[in-house]
């Protein structure tokens, strides 16, 4: 049962739709509302907070509510096969009702003169009334199901009978009638009855008479029907008599409660012994006392008799209530199996009896049981019965599954659900009930029921109301739909499986979970968007105030070791900073304070963000870890102990504190890579051979994103290429193998045509409809000039619209389409494919969006929205008529790529490109290939680089695919995107190079440093050079006594304020190898923030261990390098112990800031590529576009983007190729379309459009006397057409008299 | 009835547009007062674009691209912008108004700044009435039905 959906759907008043959706299942909900002794309710997780929901008094509410006997029939198709049902009790009852939703035919035979099993004569009425029962069972037969009473199977006719009468399967639901006899001496005297048979007369209206003194026999419901309805009948003392006590007693709590009120004895631990018999009556009871043993096999405990406690009741009838029986003996004979607990014998998934063809369940199967079993037994039956029909197999993909057991997971209870008092059902006062029929318990009232449903935690998140699926006109949504097994062949794999946010729990010192007002940064994030909670103003959740002070706390759950997770997760620093940022300017007053230990501003354009972010937006910077979190129980404020940076502890209090969470690989991630056979780390993440940092361990599987480590998103992207280049070089023999082409019509000459405008108005189910009166639109748009036809759908992007719409395109003879729908941003590339389809050009195609833009946004005001469609509509009519078919030339690409830059990530991506099957020609200004890389010497992982290069640059000089020219210079180029030349110069002369697509990775320089002594003294060198002491001469650098490091040399200042990312690693490497030379040898580094982001920072802690000294300094108190003689002294002011130091150094070593190559210049300058601010290249979007240049066809990499590792100089080199590829996969591009021309009648070279175009695009053609644009390189933007003096340009598709047209229709109408 | 004003509203593809359709799904409800014409850029808009606007009746015109620094072509945004300043210039001087006309920057993800811009923009005209060129046009009208 869905229970929670109805539960909701009570909640907000929809009772037919939550009767519709318990009869899915139940057929009788109103019956069982009643009498069902609910064991979902112990299932119901609020019982963990409270008393769980009162499921069964709510489903007969919605039962009493609604008229079933009006609620409409599903359209069933019949199928022409019979079923005979046998009884009908629930389980009948529920089999016929599930075979009768199937379409078959069916006819339930009943032995008794009524309907309803033991429902009807099992029950009294103050329970059950019979006309709850009598309407739900006519219900029932509204669907198709024929009853016949008085049919007895065995007295009235046989199974054989039936299978002659050609039902084809049979259902037994004979449930349990007989009572069972108390087994005691004088037990068939006059006035003993048993209590189903008492029951039975009650309820067949023949009133059996009942004694003065009675005595019930029993703890179950029967004995308590009997006791109760005894009562009534007038009988002067009631007694039921158990033998266990009350803790153990089966009954209802309710039967038990409402007994007492009226008045009924109930002694426990007593049991009869025997009657006394005078006259062959009744005379009396003869009892004894019992006690209590230990547990037998029902896991209740054994009754004992107490020896000698004998006493006698004086009584004058006695019922018998301890059991009932099945009658089983027509079944014996036929020969179906029965157990020894006589019950008959069923396969426990299909419910088959020994015998093919029949069926059963209920209490012939379990033994008196519940009418809920019986039902659920039916309903499986009713299953098993079709599959047996339809010749499927009765039990595949059946029984307890895996669907099951993804059912069980539930939202934890919210920490703030208060305790609420479920409803109390409203009863009969007892002196009334006592002595009528008329049912005890009343039902809710609507408020009550409300509430209750209130009550409910909506625990298993989508209720399954199942409103979705009649709401969705598309009939889209499937809530059965499973998981399924596929098989695919591949030739490579990319796993990227993301990462998850650090649980903040784990640190219970900073109280996530326990103080509201602590939130974690996603949160904050959440809180900060639009979309979000609060739609971007953010608010403490304690009490939804806006907060003033706010807190960020770095590294909760990074670079620490107390929880196992050493490693920075990169991205914290910069998310904080952001959000920071984004908080104060939307609300001024916010003071944003954030906690870390080192600014990690390593990304490209970070430092000037954060020194923004420090120095004018008033971001306050702490460094310092803050130990723990205390609440202010009257604010909810939090107090936040530190140390400042003067050594002084403080105490600071906050309205809000953001916990900057970590970023933890997925959980199941290590088990993927054990299933795919990949190594992970420690932590989960994917392990990479040397220097490829998108490769596993396992040749052919590939990873890219956070999986492989943390990263910021352009890092992801970029990797995101390189895996597709890596796996893309494996495919190159397959590409373009598994294509289907689509194919065309050719394109209808309209040009002379007048404009004959269809228009196609959208319900877009009731999206649109809803609000916009479509017909009316419909009849509006047809009066409109040009439109030849007008008609409205209700879904126009379905498959069969499409097909009608070229249908009608043909019919009408169309030349313009409208359609009048949602946004072109997502539908217009279908509609034009549809056009192409009918044989239109696709520009003569105009969208009027009125759903996203109309009826969504104006659904109150239904007359104005129509009003407005018809206006939209009006003017897309306008434009539509002054469209314009365009021609999209083909041309051949040059699948040819030019890589500029022959360092480690040109390299790259040259070899990736040839691998992949491209001519490629690499050219270098310099004189040799691998400039940079060569010089390294080792990773900080300890990976040796100039092998590397080395054999990179032979594979390069070697390839066949690969022509290098070093010594070059880039002169001039032409063309467009999939056709350039480029003009290259060297000492031999010019040449022309043809290409499609272009990699510019020109590299960077390293700094000369002018500071600290440099070039004055001969121990005073670079970073990289002194790895090359290191390296070649360790024997002098192992008897140093003392080396020093400074950072951020050339980095981080006013003029250059970018960080070089690499230097802080390269500095911890080389620390660590002296420390390895020689442990006496001290070491110092020097440094502003020590930037060790992602695994790297394992490296500083070792460091660290090793006893490396790390002195911080600040921009404003630099270092001084002295020279002592033949060593040097080092003076530095130590920001974190507030003292000066002097350190005497054998060698000072400075890691020096990369620098842009010179050589940048002269290409950018050619090619018109733009610079960022710190004249590295830009490119098309920071995050999202990292390899790409604006201008069309231009890609970059490695050191010509920014500063940046090997590894992800050569992930980028191979994710630029990738890039390139997708042009150069390409035999044929189109240029047309949409952009802009010059009319050169017009131009008079007033070069306007040339300064505007921010592609330059436009050129000056010197012989002609006026501009021309390419129309392969123009973006279609328009900014030199609206710039155009003369109006001598125009944009194709978005020209003036189709602008003015729209923009003018407003007017009329 | 409270004069419900005609506003033309001329914005980019990549970000406003993407934020009116946005607010759409998000349900926000805002006047039914603005028409919208999309462009690529609205580097495109031409000072006569907004100018038909006005002459066709519209009681103000709303520009709105990109953030600034965020335009998909640099720097369309901006050479709207300038000229919206320049058109508004003209708008005064004709006796229109230069209030009518307004910039805005609203990035693709800012669908409350965009039932935000409406609602002020419909408030703005209210308090100015309606168009002078239809009202000059009405009084034309009804001068023509009286002889």
């Amino acid at each position: 049962m869905n229970v929670e959906g109805y539960v909701q759907l009570i909640k907000v008043g929809k009772y037919s739709e939550a009767v519709q959706l318990i009869m899915e299942r139940l057929p009788l909900p109103s019956v069982l509302g009643r009498i069902c002794p609910h064991p979902c309710e112990y299932r119901c997780r609020r019982k963990d907070l409270d008393d769980p929901i009162a499921i069964c008094h709510l489903k007969r509410f919605a039962g009493d509510r609604v008229n079933i006997l009006n609620l409409p029939l599903p359209e069933i198709p019949k199928k022409n096969q019979r079923v005979a049902v046998i009884g009908s009790g629930p389980a009948g009852l529920s089999c016929a009702y599930h075979l009768a939703l199937r379409g078959y035919e069916v006819t339930i035979f009943e032995a008794l003169p009524v309907t309803g099993g033991m429902l009807r004569v099992g029950i009294p009425d103050f329970r059950l009334p019979k006309q709850v029962l009598e309407t739900e069972i006519n219900n029932i037969t509204r669907y198709g199901v024929e009853i016949k009473t008085n049919a007895a199977l065995g007295r009235d006719f046989t199974l054989e009978d039936l299978f002659n009468r050609h039902y084809e399967a049979v259902f037994l639901g004979l449930g349990c009638h007989l009572g069972r006899a108390l087994g005691i001496p004088g037990d068939d005297a006059q006035g003993v009855i048993q209590g189903v048979d008492f029951l039975r007369l009650l309820n067949l209206g023949k009133k059996p008479k009942v004694g003065k003194n009675l005595a019930v026999i029993g703890g179950g419901n029967v004995a308590f029907d009997v006791a109760r309805s005894a009562r009534r009948l007038g009988a002067e003392t009631v007694t039921i008599i158990y033998r266990r006590s009350r803790e153990e007693m089966p009954a209802l709590e309710e039967e038990i409660e409402g007994a007492i009120c009226e008045g009924i004895n109930i002694r426990y631990l007593e049991a009869p012994e025997r009657v006394i018999v005078e006259n062959g009556k009744v005379a009396g009871l003869a009892c004894i006392r019992m006690e209590l043993g230990p547990a037998d096999s029902s896991g209740r405990r054994r009754p004992i008799p107490i020896v000698g406690s004998e006493f006698v009741l004086n009584v004058d009838m006695i019922i018998p209530a301890i059991g009932q029986m099945a009658d089983l003996s027509y079944l014996e004979n036929i020969g179906l199996k029965t157990t020894r607990f006589g019950t008959l014998e069923l396969d426990p998934v299909t419910y088959q009896t020994s015998r093919p063809g029949i069926f059963a369940a209920g209490d012939v199967h379990t033994g008196p049981w519940v009418a809920i079993g019986a039902i659920a037994g039916g309903m499986e039956a009713a299953a098993s019965i079709d599959r047996y029909l339809q010749g499927v197999d009765l039990a595949a993909g059946r029984g307890p599954g895996e669907a099951a057991q993804a059912m069980q997971k539930w939202v934890e209870i919210p920490l703030d659900e208060e305790k609420r008092d479920r409803e109390r059902m409203p009863v009969l006062d007892a002196d009334v009930s006592c002595s009528t029929f008329e049912e005890v318990a009343r039902g809710y009232t609507e408020a009550q029921a409300q509430a209750e449903a209130a009550r409910c935690l909506k625990c298993g998140v989508c209720a399954e109301c199942m409103q979705c699926v009649q709401a969705c006109q598309a009939g889209a949504i499937d809530h059965l739909m499973q998981p399924q097994m596929r098989e695919f062949k591949v030739g490579a794999l990319i796993v990227s499986p993301g990462f998850r946010p650090f649980n903040a729990r784990e640190k219970v010192e900073y109280g996530y979970g326990r103080y509201p007002n602590v939130i974690t940064s996603l949160e904050f994030e959440r809180l900060l968007s639009a979309t979000g909670p609060s739609e971007g103003h953010v608010k403490r959740p304690a009490d939804h105030r806006a907060p003033k002070k706010v807190a960020w706390i770095q590294c909760v759950g990074s670079r620490d070791a107390s929880i196992g997770r050493e490693y920075c997760s990169y991205v914290c620093c910069m998310y904080a900073t952001k959000q920071a940022v984004i908080a104060k300017e939307h609300d001024p007053e916010v003071e944003p304070t954030i906690f870390f230990i080192d600014m990690r501003a390593q990304g490209k354009g970070f430092d000037r963000y954060y020194e923004r972010a420090r120095d004018q937006i008033g971001v306050r910077y702490i460094r310092s870890m803050v130990s723990r979190i205390a609440e202010v129980p009257k604010s909810k404020n939090l107090l936040i102990s530190y140390v400042d940076a003067g050594g002084e502890i403080q105490s600071e209090e906050f309205d809000l504190v953001v916990l900057s969470v970590g970023l933890c690989p997925h959980p199941q991630a290590a088990q993927l890579g054990n299933k795919l056979g990949f190594a992970t780390n420690r932590w989960g993440f994917a392990e990479n051979p040397p220097l490829e940092m998108v490769s596993t361990s396992r040749e052919g599987i590939f990873t890219c994103g956070v999986f492989q480590s943390p990263k910021d998103i352009p890092e992801t992207v970029t990797q995101a290429s390189a895996a597709a280049a890596a796996a893309g070089a494996l495919l190159a023999e397959a590409r373009n193998t598994m294509l289907t082409v689509k194919e065309f019509p050719p394109e209808r000459d309209i040009l002379h045509e007048d404009p004959r405008i269809g228009v196609f108005v959208c319900h877009c189910g009731i999206n649109i409809a809803g609000v916009v009166d479509v017909v009316a639109v419909t009849e509006y748009v047809k009066t409109l000039p040009d439109v030849v036809y007008a008609d409205h759908y209700t879904f126009s992007c379905s498959t069969d619209s499409l097909q009608r719409m070229r249908e009608v395109i043909e019919e009408q003879h169309l030349n313009r389409v409208v359609v009048a729908s949602c946004s072109p941003r997502t539908h217009e590339p279908l509609f034009q494919d549809n056009l192409r389809q009918a044989g239109l050009n696709k520009y003569l195609f105009e969208m009027a969006n009125i759903r996203d833009q109309d009826s969504w946004v104006h659904q109150a005001e239904p007359e104005q929205a129509t009003e407005l469609a018809k206006e939209l509509i009006r003017m897309s009519v306008a434009r539509a008529a002054k469209l314009e078919p365009l021609p999209e030339l083909p041309f051949e690409v040059d699948q040819h790529a030019l890589v500029i830059g022959g360092g480690i990530s040109g390299l790259t991506a040259a070899l990736t490109l040839a691998e992949a099957g491209y001519d490629t020609t690499l050219v270098e200004n310099a004189k040799e290939l691998g400039r940079i890389a060569w010089k390294r010497h080792y990773t900080l992982e300890g990976i040796l680089v100039w092998p590397y290069v080395e054999k990179l640059v032979h594979r390069v000089l070697q390839h066949s695919r690969i022509e290098v020219i070093t010594e070059a210079r880039i002169v001039d180029f032409s063309g467009h995107i999939g056709r350039f030349t480029t003009i290259v110069e060297t000492k031999d002369g010019r040449r022309e190079i043809p290409h499609g697509a272009t990699i510019i990775a020109t590299a960077a320089v390293e700094y000369e440093p002018q500071e600290y002594l440099y070039g004055q003294h001969p121990r005073v060198v670079t970073q990289q050079k002194f790895e090359d002491l290191l390296v070649k001469e360790s024997a002098s650098v192992k008897t140093a006594e003392s080396v020093v490091m400074i950072q951020c040399v050339g980095s981080r200042e006013p003029e250059y304020p970018y960080c070089s990312r690499v230097c802080c690693s390269y500095a911890v490497r080389n620390a660590i190898q002296i420390k390895e030379l020689n442990p006496q040898t001290r070491v110092y580094i020097l440094y502003r923030d020590i930037r060790t982001f992602g695994f790297r920072e394992l490296y500083y802690q070792k460091a660290r261990r090793l006893g490396v000294q790390f002195i911080r300094f600040d921009r404003d108190q630099k270092p001084e390098v002295m020279a002592a003689g033949e060593v040097l002294k080092v003076k530095v002011f130590d920001q974190n112990l507030r003292v000066p130091l002097v350190l005497s150094a054998d060698f000072v070593a400075l890691s020096v800031a990369l620098r842009p190559n010179p050589w940048a210049e002269e290409v950018a300058r050619v090619y018109k590529l733009p610079f960022d601010a710190d004249h590295f290249f830009m490119e098309a979007h920071l995050k999202l576009r990292p390899l790409d240049f604006a201008n069309a066809g231009f890609f970059l990499a490695g050191l010509a983007h920014g500063p940046k590792f090997s590894e992800e100089r050569i992930a980028q080199g191979k994710g630029a190729a990738a890039r390139a590829m997708g042009i150069l996969s390409k035999q044929q591009m189109y240029v047309g379309g949409a952009v802009a021309q010059v009319n050169p009648d017009f131009c008079v070279a007033c070069l306007s459009c040339m300064r505007v175009c921010p592609f330059r695009v436009p050129r000056f053609v010197p012989e002609d006397g006026v501009v021309t644009i390419d129309p392969a390189a123009c973006q279609g933007c328009g900014i030199c057409a609206a710039t155009c003096p003369r109006k001598a340009i125009e944009v194709k598709h978005s020209r003036d008299v189709q602008c003015l047209a729209k923009i003018a229709a407003i007017a009329g109408g | 009835m409270a004069f419900v004003p005609k506003i033309e509203a001329l914005i980019c593809t990549y970000c406003t547009y993407t934020a009116a359709d946005m607010a759409g799904a998000a349900r926000m409800q805002y006047p039914a007062t603005v028409r919208i014409v999309k462009y690529l850029c609205t580097g495109r808009i031409d000072i006569l674009h907004i100018l038909k606007a006005f002459e066709a009746g519209a009681d103000a015109v709303m520009v709105s691209g990109c953030e600034v620094g965020d335009c998909h072509f640099l720097e369309g945004n901006l050479r709207a912008q300038e000229r919206v300043e320049y058109t508004k210039h003209l708008l005064d001087e004709i006796g229109i108004g230069g209030e009518r006309l307004e910039m805005f920057h609203i990035g693709a993800s800012d669908a409350p700044q965009w039932a935000e811009a409406v609602r002020q923009m419909t408030e703005r005209v209210q308090a100015l009435g309606p168009n002078p060129l239809t009202v000059k046009r009405h009084s034309e009208v009804q001068v023509e039905e009286k002889s």
